[in-house]
């Protein structure tokens, strides 16, 4: 092993039939290190994790602890936190009708009694001592994601872990709740802790850790110091080509919204039973333009509302200046509105279906009960799809929950392409996928804006949304607070107006 | 509000007392009745249209029914009935034993206990009466018959009933003994149907595919005899009057004694569900101080043959 | 090395596909008895009492008794794959069909000679009760968002009652030859009648699932109603939807199985037949949590189950027995479908292939 190393990987191989997830791959960890294991969807990140706690059995390779003379095996994730690798997923994995003390032993004491009284007071030392906000005897349902999130940070480090696996912990937090997870990771990183964390934000990268390792198709393509690679240089690497310039792609598109003639859609007053207050919205013929706003800000409740996914509870809506009632989504659908909604896996596809089904389901609603595609046709539809959007997958007969979440994310995007929407709302198309599919999305929405299309995008980068949106009406607390345009497009200026006017 | 509250409950209580004892001082004789699923067959669906003709407030009765065949329910209700205080529990035990409390129950409330159709194990001073069919005697007429009929070779499909039931006890003991005893005597197959109709087909249709002879069809109730007529029917294989397999039936349905009537079956023991107007008979007696002449009483329950078989048998057993 | 990957991923598929396991399992009857008894396939022509010429046999008594089984497999299949449960009212909603039927064609009365009512009318009207008791069960579940078992927990409890009090009690039975047409034989033609029924129903099915999208707005639901509700699917009327196709195959069935004996005995009728309707929908190798179904999978089951039935018939295995044996092919098949086991299964073959390579 290297001087200092706490855990290394040697030549890790990977294999599922007709696949090879990982070849050769080296990874080393160091102690009081925060390492940033980063590539694209399916480049083998996760794959690379699951091999390390024993979800999946490694196929070669060793892998070496500090404190073990032999390579150490790893079976189960029972054996990993045995031996000091304690893992935290993206998707809380404790239990919401348990205390947090509860979560934090569950699952530990060798004893058959618990007593109660030690273990709360135990559990509210190591809270303290970490700063987390919650006391033991909360109900963890109670708690902020982040706060969940911590708790189950905080049963890892209590299990005595030398190397803490963090796997996308922040694609749910907002901003304050990531600074709040940053401060643990960095009073964890001065107890001599190496935490591996696996992420899609790139400037949390920067904010918070000491190397990356980047991993491409399945394959090692280097391990860099933090301070000797510059953005742009990282995201080649990831992407394995030289990236766009990205600043550019709005002028190159070419869009511009015919912004006199009446608008595609208007709504007045309309509001809905998720609690969001009377809004307007307009959009015309080729334009894109966005909500912005904090999580919970009521951004996606404002365009749920249009599609009729919530109960409208009072408003008219116009299109193309005709009136139209919306009181459900097929009312949406069949006026020409397409909706990808936020959340991909609750909402956005159907599982088990097969990537061709998923892409054809809108449009068949639409066409009827009784008439379904042929076969035929619909493997034409999935294919042209696939093709046009470059879906990465086997087949069309592939179910969709087997491909990575951009993936998935793009047979969504088809599904309603698919229908041919006048006006097509996505929100958060970009979330929890990789750079490559982010940058396609993001000019695929400006391409179609230049066809003609309108388009509202939703996205909590900013960023993203000054690249593709020419309007954006700002949020606060399910309000619409602001709108801005043109020159008034900038980040501080945005910033400004979801804080709220008393500054400055 | 709450003195009213109050005022009206005690008023409600006395009210209901005062029906109580109504009741008691009434003419009306207190009586439940336990009894088993009336669809459990036609037999037993008889069985409770005659009980719930007799027991009535015209004929001097305040009867509650209960019916079903699980034994565990039927114990909750009879001791139910007996805190109720009921003059007499007429019972049709789902099972011969567990009745233990119950009977002491009883006895302490001085509940008066008269058993019907089925019989359960216990003293006889348990109870003033019972009124039952005798399983076993039913079981030797039946094959006291068949053996009259002098075969060669008896080849039987035995088509059992729900297994451990008293009907079934009684009907298979005395064919069991009598191919066991005789060389001539053999069953093809020996199996329950659980007193199902369709079960009973299954089997039979079984028997025929897999090649075997039979030249006899012994099923302990009519419903099973008619499951097995109806894979007889299916194959071509003739029977009854003439025909090359015999069919015995039990229990009391019209339409079964009709069958046999008409030569299609050959014989039906009589099951005579009409304990009714006997366990009427026996409390009149009773509450006049009459105590029934012997404790058991069994129902006279003749064999029906096709070729003696007559209309008139008919109309007076079936049900 | 190619032929090899292409060897191994043969089995894996083979051990992966859906219908892998009711034909290993009815290959292994099949087998069973080809070597106990060759006899069990013997099949004969005879004349019925009618006079109609029947086929007869093990076979023939397989697909004959099946039929009920089948008709509601394939609507079981529908319903939990949209609903995510089981209705276990199936017993007892065919009691209610039964009865319905038997009470119009005996025209009221214990027993008939002669049929009082139209067939048709009779049968209609059956499919109409059971499709409204499948609506009220669909209702349940889809509108007041009842655990499915727990909703047809009130018509298995009830449906037997109702049955009975459908005829006041009575037993009706009929002895028209005609009405038992449909369970037994038609004049002239040796093959039992719900033989043809079943290929009826099974054709019928399979046009709808192919004329309309029934089986991908089914599955979209069972997998994920919120986003079938944002695609424009209206979840709640397609659970409705599948509540009252069961309903139809509830009745047909009930036809099937009235019209075998005309009579009909409310609390024995069909009795359990919910569960073995169940089983087939998992022998099919379909998921009880809803979602993907393939309803030839669980017709497959079904004809498995009665294969198992008449076998062990065939054996003497006493019938209160039947279960324990059934209780067996339980635990094969739920150890047999855990991911567990197929993954060492498929590795076992994995390597066996490999051996049986090196040593080529």
């Amino acid at each position: 092993m290297q001087e200092g190393a706490l855990l290394e990987m040697r030549g890790i191989c990977k294999y599922f039939p007709g696949v090879r997830a990982l070849q050769d791959v080296d990874f080393t960890l160091r102690a009081g290190e925060i390492h940033a294991l980063m590539g694209e969807n399916g480049a083998g990140k996760s794959t690379l994790i699951k091999c390390l706690t024993g979800v999946y059995p490694k196929d070669e390779g060793e892998i070496y602890m500090a404190g073990h003379d032999k390579a150490v095996t790893i079976r189960s994730p029972q054996d990993a936190q045995n031996i000091g690798i304690s893992t935290v997923y993206q998707e809380i994995t404790l239990c919401p009708n348990l205390t947090v003390a509860e979560n934090m032993y569950i699952g530990r004491t060798k004893d058959s009694f618990t007593n109660w009284r030690k273990m709360n007071q135990g559990a509210g030392k190591i809270l303290k001592d970490l700063g987390i906000p919650a006391a033991p005897n909360q109900q963890l349902s109670n708690c902020s994601i982040a706060v969940q999130q911590m708790v189950a940070i905080a049963r890892a480090v209590d299990m005595d872990c030398k190397v803490l696996i963090l796997d996308e912990p922040t694609s749910s937090l907002d901003e304050q709740e990531v600074q709040k997870l940053f401060g643990l990771m960095r009073d964890l990183k001065a107890k001599g802790v190496g935490i591996i964390f696996v992420t899609h934000f790139l400037e949390q990268v920067y904010e918070v850790c000491d190397r990356i390792t980047v991993l491409r198709d399945g394959q090692l393509v280097g391990e860099y110091v933090i301070e000797d690679m510059p953005r742009v240089l990282l995201v080649s690497k990831m992407l394995g080509k030289d990236l766009d310039d990205m600043a550019d792609i709005k002028s190159e598109s070419g869009a511009t919204a015919d912004m006199s003639g009446t608008p595609v859609l208007e709504a007045k007053d309309l509001s809905s039973n998720a609690g969001i207050k009377p809004f307007d919205f307009s959009i015309h013929k080729g334009e894109v333009n966005g909500f912005t706003g904090l999580l919970g800000s009521g951004r996606s409740e404002c365009v749920r509302a249009i599609f009729g996914a919530d109960r409208v509870t009072g408003g008219t809506v116009k299109m193309d200046g005709k009136d139209v009632k919306i009181h459900k989504p097929l009312d949406a659908m069949k006026s020409g509105i397409g909706y990808l909604p936020e959340d991909r896996k609750g909402d956005g596809i159907v599982g088990d279906l097969s990537v061709r089904e998923n892409i054809i389901l809108a449009l068949q609603v639409m066409k009827g009960f009784f008439r379904p595609f042929s076969r035929a046709q619909a493997e034409k539809f999935a294919d042209e799809y696939i093709k046009k959007l470059e879906i990465k997958t086997a087949s069309s007969d592939t179910p969709i929950n087997s491909l990575s979440g951009g993936n998935q994310q793009k047979c969504i995007v088809a599904r309603w392409l698919l229908t041919d929407p006048k006006y097509l709302i996505l929100d958060e198309p970009t979330r929890g996928i990789d750079i490559g599919t982010k940058i396609e999305i993001q000019k695929l929405v400006l391409q179609l804006a230049a066809e003609g299309k309108s388009v509202t995008f939703i996205s909590s980068e900013i960023d993203e949304m000054l690249r593709t949106c020419s309007r954006l009406i700002v949020m606060r607390d399910r309000k619409a607070v602001g709108e801005l345009s043109g020159e008034d497009l900038t980040q501080s200026k945005i910033m400004a107006t979801i804080a709220g006017g008393d500054k400055q | 509000m709450k003195k009213i509250l109050a005022i009206a409950l005690a008023l409600a209580m006395v009210l209901s007392l005062g029906a109580v004892a109504f009741a008691a001082d009434g003419d009306l004789i207190k009586v439940g009745i336990i009894n088993n699923d009336p669809n459990e067959s036609g037999y037993r669906t008889a069985n409770d249209a005659a009980m719930r003709a007799t027991f009535t407030e015209e004929n001097g009765y305040e009867a509650t029914f209960y019916n079903n065949n699980d034994a565990a329910q039927q114990i909750a209700t009879a001791q139910q009935m007996i805190q109720d205080e009921v003059d007499f529990l007429l019972l049709s035990p789902g099972s011969t034993t567990g009745w233990d409390t119950v009977l002491q129950d009883a006895a302490d409330a001085g509940t008066q206990i008269i058993l019907f159709d089925r019989m359960l194990e216990a003293d006889e001073s348990a109870y003033v009466a019972a009124v039952v069919s005798d399983m076993a005697a039913e079981g030797e007429t039946a094959v006291t018959w068949l053996e009259e009929q002098g075969l060669d070779e008896y080849n039987i499909i035995h088509i059992q009933g729900h297994m451990g039931s008293d009907a079934q006890l009684g009907r298979t003991g005395a064919l069991d003994e009598k191919v066991e005893a005789e060389d001539n005597w053999n069953y093809v197959t020996q199996q329950t149907a659980d007193w199902n109709e369709e079960t009973a087909r299954t089997i039979v249709q079984s028997v025929i595919d897999s090649g075997e002879e039979f030249n006899v069809i012994y099923a302990e109730n009519n419903g099973m005899a008619r499951g097995a007529v109806a894979a007889l029917d299916a194959n071509g294989i003739t029977h009854g009057k003439d025909g090359d397999v015999i069919v015995i039936g039990f229990d009391s349905d019209k339409w079964a004694m009709e069958s046999v009537l008409n030569g299609e079956w050959n014989y039906m023991g009589l099951c005579n569900p009409m304990q009714a107007e006997k366990v009427d008979q026996i409390i009149k007696d009773l509450m006049e101080g009459v105590e029934p002449e012997e404790k058991i009483i069994y129902s006279d329950e003749p064999g029906f043959d096709c070729e003696t078989i007559t209309q008139e048998d008919v109309d007076t057993f079936g049900t | 090395m190619k032929e090899k990957r292409s060897n191994e991923s043969f089995f894996r598929r083979l051990t992966r596909h859906q219908l892998f396991i009711p034909v290993a399992a009815l290959l292994a009857l099949v087998l069973f008895n080809l070597i106990a008894d060759p006899s069990f396939f013997a099949i004969s022509l005879k004349e019925n009492s009618l006079g109609n010429p029947v086929l007869s046999g093990n076979i023939i008594s397989v697909l004959d008794n099946a039929s009920e089984l089948v008709l509601l497999a394939i609507g079981m299949t529908l319903v939990t794959a949209s609903s995510g449960g089981q209705d276990i009212s199936v017993g007892a909603t065919m009691a209610i069909a039964g009865s319905v039927i038997l009470r119009l064609v005996c025209g009221g009365q214990v027993s008939a000679d002669t049929m009082q009512a139209p067939l048709f009318l009779a049968v209609l009207a059956g499919i109409v009760v059971t499709m409204a008791f499948g609506a009220f069960n669909g209702a349940l579940v889809a509108y007041f968002k009842i655990q499915p078992m727990v909703a047809t927990l009130i018509m298995f409890t009830a449906g037997r009652s109702i049955a009975a009090w459908i005829n006041n009690n009575q037993l009706p039975f009929i002895n028209d030859v005609a009405f038992k047409y449909a369970g037994t034989f038609l004049p002239g033609i040796p093959v039992p009648t719900p033989v043809f029924i079943t290929l009826f129903m099974i054709l019928v099915f399979w046009l709808v699932l192919k004329f309309t999208n029934l089986g991908l707005y089914t599955q979209a639901v069972g997998i994920n109603a919120n986003s079938s509700r944002l695609n424009g699917l209206d979840p709640k009327k397609i659970k409705l939807l599948t509540y009252v196709i069961l309903g139809a195959c509830v009745a047909i069935a009930g036809f099937i199985r009235v019209s075998r004996s005309g009579s009909i005995n409310y609390s024995r009728i069909a009795e359990n037949i919910e569960m073995d309707a169940i089983l087939a929908v998992a022998l099919g190798g379909n998921s009880l949590g809803g979602g993907k179904f393939n309803v030839y999978g669980s017709i497959l089951g079904a004809y498995v189950i009665q294969f198992l039935t008449t076998t062990l018939y065939k054996y003497n295995v006493p019938s209160t027995a039947l279960p324990a044996y059934k209780a067996v092919v339980v635990i094969l098949l739920v150890v047999l479908s855990a991911p567990v086991v197929r993954e060492k299964l498929s590795r076992m073959k994995k390597s066996s292939a490999k051996t049986a390579k090196e040593v080529a």
